[in-house]
């Protein structure tokens, strides 16, 4: 087997470093790929063409947009700020460990689309941690901010990814299941289920761990910014 | 019976309702760009299933043309700070209740779709009811905004806008990875992986398996975006013949760790492109790998805690 394939990882990697649009990396690390395989041009363009096509179902989330611009133009962020202003005891940790046990907890149960970057996070919590840093720290600047949000869509990953396999009918879960089946081992899903709880406990506190300590580092921005 | 061909007729009516609205505003220099993205995407949901796969291909060429270097920022009608501040003391809690609409009728469905079947024949495609109870979940919280709010007859097409136009070309990430990944599988990506894995590394005590198995899966998970795609390749060559045979160990745990090592993987790389990239935009960073440096720091300690939980696991049950 040949190793010139692996040509198209490398254009991945140095066209993400150069900061190239992520569109053009792929397609070029897809066709450097492809075409160091042997295959015909045509025949890549029309392999990516299906793949993209039969991928559509990713892109269905979309759909959620136009609703949550609608409940945005009548306040939904402002009114999540207002609810969140009321908790006294609110920061910005303990707000997204809450959001992190919760989506570590639904997904668990199989509820993987209850919460989402685009139905929760964008509309709700980001804005929620928001606003406890505010109530907290007085106004933020604008780098703050951003790093406030960047931690709100990593509390939705974290626990996501490591909820999910908790639950027994999640796709990775049968994946695992049919790819040992095909090498001769017969396995329970539940028995996997339960060997994905110890890593799920391990990532609820790294995660959380590193939630509390971002508490104190927007302290330390908001007392640096006031000097 | 509803399959997910009407969910895409739904998405491909959204696009082409934001491509229409972008083709009027002229507040946008870029326009033209956005049009045709938007108007692109839309071909893509309507009639994608009957273009053929090398139509299909062109159209995805041309998207990414577009995408990388045609779209500017619309500037569609919506509210003002003050007004939505106003707005949200006025309304109070009730303006939850759509959003929260979307994940109730989602589960419900999910649940009970598949199961109402009308002449013997199923209502919704059962093996996509969570699909279609979410697009369900979605049309629902839409109509009781709009019998609630009242809001002006184009606010939808608009406020749908204002949202795409912030992912912007960032939208078809996640569908554009895929390509990618059935191009790596047809042209045997995984297998020369494999090959340097096996070849390259010290594997000949249980541990040194052990941590080439998950840092294998995780950096082969970074590079492909998706721990699936890393699964069967790295179980292949590393996990079964050196953990399993070898040095019998359980398959059962080396799987379960084994894919939770690969997603972590996931959360440091830009090809997981809607878990890293997508949110990024959506939450308007300027730093597009922002949500990325949130997450390494979690994914390191992480990825040590599988190699250590492995090792202590695999090799006693």
């Amino acid at each position: 087997m040949s190793l010139w394939p692996l040509l198209g990882i490398a254009v991945l990697v140095i066209g993400f470093a150069a900061g190239v649009n992520p569109l053009i990396v792929i397609v070029a690390a897809a066709l450097t790929t492809g075409l160091a395989a042997g295959l015909s041009l045509l025949h890549l363009i029309a392999a990516l063409g299906k793949a993209f096509n039969d991928s559509r179902y990713v892109s269905i989330i979309w759909l959620v947009l136009p609703v949550i611009g609608l409940l945005e133009r009548e306040g939904l962020q402002e009114r999540a700020r207002m609810l969140i202003v009321r908790v006294r005891a609110a920061t910005v940790g303990r707000l997204l460990i809450a959001y992190l046990v919760l989506r570590q907890v639904t997904t668990a149960l199989g509820l993987t689309s209850l919460c989402g970057q685009a139905q929760t996070v964008r509309p709700l919590i980001a804005p929620m941690a928001e606003a406890a840093a505010e109530v907290r720290l007085g106004p933020i600047s604008s780098c703050t901010r951003y790093l406030i949000r960047a931690y709100a869509a990593s509390a939705d990953n974290v626990g996501a990814f490591f909820g999910e396999d908790i639950f027994i009918a999640v796709s990775s879960i049968l994946l695992i299941k049919a790819f040992l089946q095909q090498n001769g081992f017969d396995i329970a899903p539940l028995r996997l289920s339960l060997w994905a709880i110890p890593t799920a406990l391990m990532a609820f506190a790294i995660h959380g761990f590193r939630l509390l300590r971002l508490d104190r580092r927007l302290e330390r921005l908001a007392r640096e910014q006031q000097q | 019976m509803i399959g997910l061909e009407q969910v895409y007729w739904l998405a491909g009516t959204m696009f082409a309702g934001v491509a229409v609205r972008s083709f009027g505003d002229r507040a946008n220099r870029r326009r033209f760009g956005n049009t045709a993205f938007w108007g692109l995407l839309a071909v893509s949901f309507l009639f994608g299933s009957e273009l053929g796969d090398l139509a299909n291909g062109i159209l995805v060429l041309a998207l990414t043309a577009l995408g990388a270097g045609a779209m500017g920022l619309g500037a569609p009608r919506t509210t003002s700070a003050a007004e939505r501040e106003k707005s949200a003391k006025v309304k109070g809690n009730s303006i939850f209740a759509p959003a929260l609409v979307i994940p109730a009728v989602a589960i419900v469905g999910t649940l009970t779709l598949g199961k109402v079947t009308i002449h013997g024949v199923p209502l919704a495609d059962p093996k996509q009811v969570t699909l279609i109870a979410l697009a369900l979940g979605i049309l629902i919280a839409l109509a009781v905004a709009l019998l609630r709010f009242r809001p002006p007859p184009l606010a939808t097409v608009e406020e749908g806008r204002r949202l795409c136009d912030a992912i912007g070309w960032a939208i078809i990430l996640p569908q554009l990875l895929a390509s990618l990944g059935a191009v790596f599988v047809i042209s045997g990506v995984g297998g020369a992986v494999g090959r340097i894995a096996t070849t390259w590394l010290p594997l000949g005590h249980p541990l040194a398996a052990v941590v080439a198995y998950c840092i294998g899966m995780a950096l082969f998970t970074m590079v492909m975006g998706n721990a699936f795609a890393a699964f069967p390749v790295m179980t292949a060559a590393v996990g079964v013949p050196l953990i399993v045979h070898r040095f019998g160990g359980d398959p059962a745990i080396m799987g379960a760790v084994g894919m939770l090592a690969g997603y972590c993987g996931t959360l440091a790389t830009p090809m997981a492109a809607n878990y890293n990239i997508v949110p990024a935009a959506l939450l308007e960073l300027p730093d597009r790998n922002g949500v990325i440096r949130a997450q390494i720091p979690t994914a390191i300690p992480l990825l040590l805690c599988n190699i250590v939980l492995m090792y202590l696991l695999v090799y006693r049950f």
